[in-house]
C-alpha cells in the first residue's frame, strides 16, 4: 500500500467557512480508574513491563470467561448521570466481531444497541465566555484492546513494519466510549468547539474522579468526525434552513492526543475537505490519521458503512438491570458542574479570567481549593501552585496532582512566610527540602536552618559592612539616585547568604544614607 | 476384604463401590488407578507421532497421563494412611473430555489448531474434580471444538464404539462415553451443547446427564456456544452419575452465568429413585419426540419404559411441544453464530498452531491467521464458522439469529405449559442406535438429526438425563431414554432415572453394560484383520 495523499490541498480557512457549514461527531474513549481490569482481577497501573498485567480471561485464552467490575458499571452509570442521560433499564454487552493481533478474542466485548447511557447533553463553555450545548448520543462499556507497537518501516504503522510487538497489559481496561450527536451550528467556531468539547469532558471527568484523563498517556483519546456540506446564502449556522441540507461525507480522523490537536486536526480536516469539494472530488468514507508534527492527516483505511461487525449479544455476561434506588444513590454523589465550580470559585478567590484558565488548564482548582482550605490566601496559593510548582513538575514531567508535596505543606509554608521567618527566595528553598522529603515545612527551616534573620545587630552589622565596601554606591544613592540601593541590598543579602528580610535591608540602608536634608526620623541606631 | 462386595476385575466396579472400598481401605488408590491404566493399555489402542489413531482399538483417550495418575494415587494412599479425612470420591478415577482446560495437560478440543497446547490453568470443572481428590487418568476425544455426533470429527481419528468397533460411539463426548463402556474409567466428564453428553451415553448403554444451564461452571470449557453449553457428568449407573454431579456442580464467582442459590440434592434423589417407586410422579411423553425417524427398536424400548414407568407408580400422560419441531433449525442458526464468535481467538497469535503461508517472504498478520485457520480447522467447524459468520451479518441478523431467539423464547414457553402438567418429560434420546463409522459423514444434515431430542433442553436451559432402556431388537445395540427437567429439578432426573434402573436392571439381572462383547476377543479379530 503507498500512500499518495500525503500533500492534499487545503482551502484558506476563510473560504471554508464562507461556503461550507461543517458538522462534528466525536467520539471519546475514556480509561477508567479502577483499580482492575472490566472483566478479570488484573491491576491497570500504566507503564509496568509489557505482558505483566495479563491472566487467562484478558488474554482471551480457550475457555476463559468475563465478569464485570461492579465498580466500572458504577463509573459509567455516573458519567451517564453528569451528562444529563437517561441510564438504561435494562441493557447488554455485545460482541464487536474483527479480526486484529492485539484483541486476544478477536471481538472487543462492548454495547451495541443498549448502551448504559444515552440522550443527554453536555454544556461547554468557549473562549469568549459564551455557552455552546453539545448533545450527547450514548455513552457505553467496553474493554480496551492491547497495545501495538510496529516496529521497522517508516511510519510506525502496520504497513511496511519489519514485525510488532503486542503488550496486552492495556487489553481488558474498562473504556467508556462517549459519542456526540451531529454537532450543528457551530459554523466558524467548530474548531474551538471542538477542543473545548473535550476540554469541558475532561474536566467533568477528572470532577467526577473516574478516570486520570491523561490525553497524552491515552487515558482520553479522542476521534473526530467531520463532514461538509454546502452553506444556505443568508442561513445562520445551525438554522433549519441549513439543517435541511443532507450532510456531507465524513472523515474519521484517529488518535488526537491533546486539546490543541483537536482543534488544528477539525481546521486541517475542514481546509482538506473543502478543498476537495471545491475541485469537484469526492470525499472517501475513511479513516484518518492526525500527525501532531506536521500538523496533517493522512489516510488510513477506508471505512464503509458496510463495515460489518457481526455483533450480537455477549452470552459470556447477564444482562443489567441497574436498580433505580442505586441510580438515585449515584446521582447523590455527582460533583458541582465543573464550570460552575470555577465560576464560584473565581468569585470567591477574586482571581482574573486569564488566572483561572492557567489554574483549569494545570489541573491546580482542586490543589488550590484544598491550600486555601488549609489556611493560605487565595493569591498565595494560587501563586505557588501556577508558578513555582507548575514549573518544577513540568521539568519534571510529572501531573502537578503527583508531586510529593500536600496543599497543607503548601499553607504551612506559606504560613512562615507571613509570619516572616521565611522571605519567598527562602521558601522556595524549603519547598525545595519538602519536595526532596526532608519533612514538614518547619522541620526543614530547622534542619537546614533557613530562618530569617531578624537580629538587628547582625543586619546592621552586614549593613555598614556594605556601605563601607562599596563607597561609590553609598554616594549615588546619598546623591538622590535611589535604585542604586539594590546594589547594596545584594551585597547584604549575599553576606547573610540570603537569609535576610530584603524589604528591611532595605529599609535600614535607605536609613543609613538619608541625604543629609531629609526629614527622616533617625531615632534609632 | 470385608462389607464391600468388589468385582475381582477392579475396571467392573462401579464409582460408589471403589469410594467404598478405597474408604474402608480394602484396595488403594494405586491399585485402582493401575488397573484402569492397564485396562487402557489393553483396549484403548495406540496412536502415532502426531495424535492420529493407529489401528482398531478404542481410542477413547487423546492423551493418557499415567505418570500423574498414579502419583495423585499414591497421594491419596498416604493421606489416608495418615489419617486425613478424604472427600467421598477421594482415588476414584475419571476420564476428562479434551475440552476442558486441565494445567499441566494438554487440550486440544480436537482440534488440530491446538496441537501441543497445554493450559496454564484449571477448569472450574477440573478444580473441582482435583479438589475432590479424584484420580485424572487422561483426555477423552471429541468431535473437534465439540462439533458433531460420532467423534468423526476429531482431527485425531474417530472414537470406536465398544459394542462394535465398526460403529461410532456418539459424539462431541464420543471419548467419554467409549471410556465407560469399554469400562476404561468409572467416571468421566461431558459437555452438552446440543446432546454431547446424552446422545454419546444412549449409544454406548452408558448414563449421562446434561445439569441445568448455570449448575455446573463453564470457566475453562473452551466454549462451542456460550449459551447453550452446559458441562455435566457421564457414568455407568444412575448413582455414579449423581455422586460426579455433585462434585462437579456449583456456583463459580469466575462464571457470570452460573447460578446461585440452593441446588437439589441430586445423590439423595438417585438414592430414593433406586427404591423403585415412582408414586406421585407424572410423566410427560412429548408428542414431537417420537414417531417418524425413529428406528422400530427405539420406539419399542421407548414403549417398554412407559409400561416400566407405569408400573412404578408414575402416571403417565401425553404433552405436546409444538415448537420443538423447529428447534434443530434455530440451534443451527445459534450454536454457528456463537461458535464463529468464539473461535474467532484461535489466529496463531498467541499459542496454539501456527501456518506461515507459502509464497510470501514477509506475511501479514492476515496471512497468518488465514493459513492457520485453513490447515487448523476441520470441514464441519469450518462449515459452522461460515454458516454462523453469515447469519450474523448486517441485513441478516433479524431474519435468522433475531428469528432463532423468538423460537428459542417459544420453546421455553413449550416447556413451562408441559411442565405445568408433569413432573417431568421422556422421549427417545436419539432417533437410532449406533451407526456405521462413515455412514453419515458426507451428510451433514443427518447427522444434525441425531440431535432432535436433545436439543430443545439446550435451547432453554433444563436439565436432561440419558440412561439406557435396553438393546434395539434389530441391531442388538444400546437405546437411550432420555428423561427432561424443568430448571433448577435436576434431582427429578436422578430419581424417575433410578427408579428405572433398579426395575430394568433387576428384569435383566444386571446393567446392559454386562452384554457389551468381549473387546479382547473383537481386538483380536482386528488385528488379525490388520494382518490380512
Ligand atoms: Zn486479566
Amino acid at each position: 500500500m503507498t500512500v499518495t495523499d500525503t500533500t492534499e490541498a487545503v482551502l484558506a480557512y476563510d473560504d471554508v467557512v464562507a461556503a461550507y457549514d461543517p458538522v462534528l461527531g466525536l467520539e471519546v474513549h475514556v480509561e477508567l480508574n479502577t483499580a482492575t481490569k472490566m472483566f478479570c482481577g488484573c491491576p491497570t497501573g500504566f507503564g509496568a513491563e509489557p505482558n505483566t498485567q495479563v491472566c487467562p480471561v484478558c488474554l482471551g485464552l480457550p475457555g476463559a470467561l468475563p465478569v464485570l467490575n461492579a465498580r466500572g458499571l458504577e463509573s459509567a452509570i455516573r458519567i451517564g448521570l453528569a451528562l444529563n442521560c437517561e441510564i438504561a433499564s435494562w441493557c447488554r454487552f455485545a460482541r464487536k466481531n474483527y479480526f486484529y493481533p492485539d484483541m486476544p478474542k478477536n471481538f472487543q466485548t462492548s454495547q451495541y444497541d443498549e448502551p448504559i447511557a444515552f440522550n443527554g447533553f453536555l454544556d461547554v463553555e468557549l473562549d469568549d465566555g459564551s455557552t455552546f450545548r453539545v448533545e450527547i448520543e450514548r455513552a457505553h462499556m467496553e474493554e480496551d484492546t492491547g497495545k501495538s507497537t510496529h516496529v521497522g518501516g517508516a511510519t510506525g504503522r502496520i504497513h511496511g513494519a519489519d514485525y510488532s510487538l503486542v503488550d496486552y497489559n492495556r487489553a481488558g481496561i474498562p473504556l467508556i466510549e462517549i459519542v456526540t450527536k451531529p454537532v450543528e451550528g457551530a459554523g466558524e467556531r467548530a474548531p474551538e468547539i471542538a477542543r473545548a468539547y473535550v476540554a469541558a469532558l475532561r474536566d467533568l471527568l477528572r470532577a467526577l474522579g473516574v478516570s486520570d484523563v491523561r490525553m497524552e498517556q491515552g487515558s482520553l483519546r479522542c476521534d473526530a468526525n467531520l463532514s461538509l456540506r454546502a452553506k444556505v446564502p443568508g442561513a445562520a449556522p445551525g438554522s433549519a434552513e441549513q439543517r435541511a441540507v443532507p450532510l456531507g461525507t465524513r472523515s474519521e480522523t484517529k488518535n488526537v492526543n491533546s486539546l490543541r490537536s483537536v482543534e488544528r486536526a477539525v481546521r486541517y480536516e475542514m481546509t482538506r475537505h473543502a478543498a476537495r469539494l471545491a475541485a469537484g472530488l469526492k470525499i472517501v468514507q475513511e479513516t484518518r490519521h492526525w500527525h501532531e508534527d506536521t500538523g496533517i492527516t493522512t489516510s488510513g483505511r477506508e471505512k464503509s458503512d458496510a463495515e460489518d461487525y457481526r455483533y450480537f449479544p455477549e452470552p459470556d455476561l447477564v444482562p443489567m438491570s441497574p436498580d433505580p434506588a442505586w441510580v438515585d444513590e449515584l446521582r447523590g454523589t455527582l460533583p458541582e458542574p465543573p464550570p460552575q465550580r470555577r465560576r464560584r470559585l473565581q468569585a470567591e478567590w477574586g482571581f482574573a479570567d486569564l488566572e483561572m484558565r492557567d489554574l483549569v488548564n494545570a489541573g491546580a482548582v482542586e490543589l488550590v481549593e484544598a491550600t486555601v482550605a488549609a489556611g493560605a490566601a487565595p493569591a498565595a496559593a494560587r501563586k505557588w501552585w501556577s508558578g513555582e510548582l507548575a514549573r518544577r513538575a513540568n521539568a519534571d514531567g510529572v501531573e502537578l496532582a503527583a508531586m510529593p508535596v500536600t496543599p497543607a505543606q503548601i499553607a504551612a509554608l506559606q504560613g512562615l512566610v507571613d509570619a516572616g521567618t521565611l522571605t519567598d527566595s527562602l521558601a522556595r528553598q524549603v519547598l525545595e527540602g519538602v519536595l526532596a522529603g526532608e519533612g514538614e515545612p518547619a522541620e526543614v527551616v530547622e534542619s537546614r536552618g533557613l530562618q530569617v534573620v531578624s537580629d538587628d545587630g547582625a543586619l546592621g552589622a552586614a549593613v555598614d559592612r556594605a556601605i563601607a565596601e562599596n563607597p561609590d554606591v553609598a554616594d549615588k544613592v546619598r546623591s538622590g539616585k535611589v535604585a542604586a540601593v539594590g546594589a547594596l541590598v545584594g551585597a547584604v543579602m549575599k553576606q547573610m547568604r540570603g537569609q535576610a528580610d530584603a524589604a528591611k535591608v532595605k529599609a535600614l540602608l535607605t536609613e543609613r544614607l538619608a541625604p543629609a536634608d531629609s526629614t527622616t526620623d533617625v531615632s534609632t541606631s | 476384604m470385608t462389607g464391600t462386595t468388589l468385582p475381582a476385575d477392579l475396571t467392573r466396579a462401579t464409582a460408589a463401590g471403589l469410594a467404598q472400598a478405597l474408604a474402608a481401605g480394602d484396595v488403594s488408590a494405586v491399585e485402582v488407578a493401575q488397573a484402569h491404566l492397564d485396562r487402557i493399555a489393553a483396549v484403548d489402542g495406540t496412536r502415532d507421532a502426531d495424535g492420529v489413531a493407529t489401528g482398531r482399538a478404542v481410542h477413547a483417550f487423546l492423551h493418557v497421563c499415567a505418570e500423574s495418575a498414579l502419583a495423585d494415587a499414591k497421594a491419596v494412599d498416604d493421606a489416608r494412611a495418615a489419617g486425613q479425612t478424604l472427600p467421598a470420591l477421594a482415588g476414584v478415577p475419571i476420564a476428562v473430555k479434551d475440552v476442558m482446560a486441565t494445567r499441566g495437560l494438554p487440550t486440544t478440543c480436537g482440534s488440530r489448531i491446538l496441537q501441543g497446547w497445554v493450559p496454564p490453568y484449571d477448569a472450574t470443572v477440573v478444580a473441582n474434580i482435583r479438589a475432590a481428590r479424584m484420580v485424572v487418568l487422561g483426555k477423552t476425544n471429541m468431535d473437534e471444538f465439540a462439533m458433531g455426533s460420532s467423534t468423526e470429527h476429531s482431527a485425531y481419528g474417530p472414537t470406536r464404539n465398544p459394542w462394535d468397533l465398526d460403529r461410532i460411539p456418539g459424539g462431541s463426548g464420543g471419548g467419554s462415553a467409549a471410556s465407560l463402556a469399554a469400562f476404561e474409567t468409572p467416571l468421566a466428564t461431558g459437555t452438552d451443547t446440543g446432546g454431547s453428553i446424552r446422545q454419546p451415553a444412549s449409544v454406548t448403554g452408558t448414563v449421562g446427564v446434561k445439569p441445568t444451564y448455570g449448575a455446573v461452571s463453564r470457566y475453562g470449557l473452551v466454549a462451542l456456544a456460550s449459551s447453550l453449553d452446559q458441562a455435566g457428568p457421564c457414568a455407568r449407573t444412575v448413582l455414579d452419575t449423581a455422586l460426579l454431579h455433585q462434585v462437579m456442580a456449583g456456583h463459580d464467582p469466575m462464571d457470570s452465568t452460573s447460578l446461585t442459590g440452593e441446588y437439589p440434592d441430586v445423590v439423595a434423589a438417585a438414592r430414593a429413585g433406586a427404591t423403585g417407586s415412582l408414586d406421585g410422579v407424572t410423566v410427560g411423553v412429548v408428542r414431537e419426540l417420537s414417531g417418524d425417524g425413529y428406528q422400530a427398536g427405539v420406539l419399542r424400548r421407548f414403549e417398554e419404559s412407559l409400561a416400566v414407568l407405569t408400573e412404578a407408580g408414575a402416571k403417565v400422560v401425553e404433552v405436546s411441544c409444538p415448537s420443538f419441531t423447529v428447534a434443530l433449525a434455530a440451534y443451527y442458526l445459534i450454536l454457528p453464530s456463537e461458535a464463529s464468535s468464539n473461535l474467532a481467538k484461535f489466529d496463531a497469535m498467541r499459542y496454539g498452531l501456527r501456518v506461515e503461508p507459502g509464497g510470501v517472504a514477509v506475511p501479514t498478520a492476515e496471512q497468518v491467521m488465514g493459513a492457520t485457520r485453513a490447515a487448523g480447522f476441520g470441514d464441519e467447524v469450518k462449515r459452522r464458522i461460515i454458516l454462523g459468520t453469515y447469519a450474523l451479518s448486517s441485513g441478516y441478523y433479524d431474519a435468522y439469529y433475531g428469528s432463532a431467539q423468538k423460537v428459542r423464547t417459544l420453546i421455553q414457553r413449550d416447556f413451562a405449559a408441559a411442565f405445568g402438567q408433569a413432573d417431568v418429560l421422556v422421549s427417545p434420546t436419539s432417533p437410532t442406535t449406533a451407526f456405521p463409522l462413515g455412514d453419515k459423514l458426507e451428510n451433514p444434515l443427518a447427522m444434525y438429526l441425531q440431535d432432535v431430542a436433545t436439543i430443545p433442553a439446550n435451547l432453554a436451559g433444563v436439565p436432561g438425563m440419558s440412561l439406557p432402556s435396553g438393546l434395539a431388537d434389530e441391531d442388538g445395540l444400546p437405546v437411550g431414554l432420555q428423561i427432561l427437567a424443568p430448571a433448577g429439578a435436576d434431582d427429578r432426573l436422578y430419581r424417575v432415572g433410578g427408579a428405572l434402573e433398579a426395575i430394568l436392571t433387576a428384569r435383566w439381572g444386571g446393567s446392559v453394560l454386562d452384554r457389551v462383547p468381549d473387546l479382547s476377543a473383537a481386538l483380536a479379530t482386528a488385528a488379525n484383520g490388520a494382518t490380512r
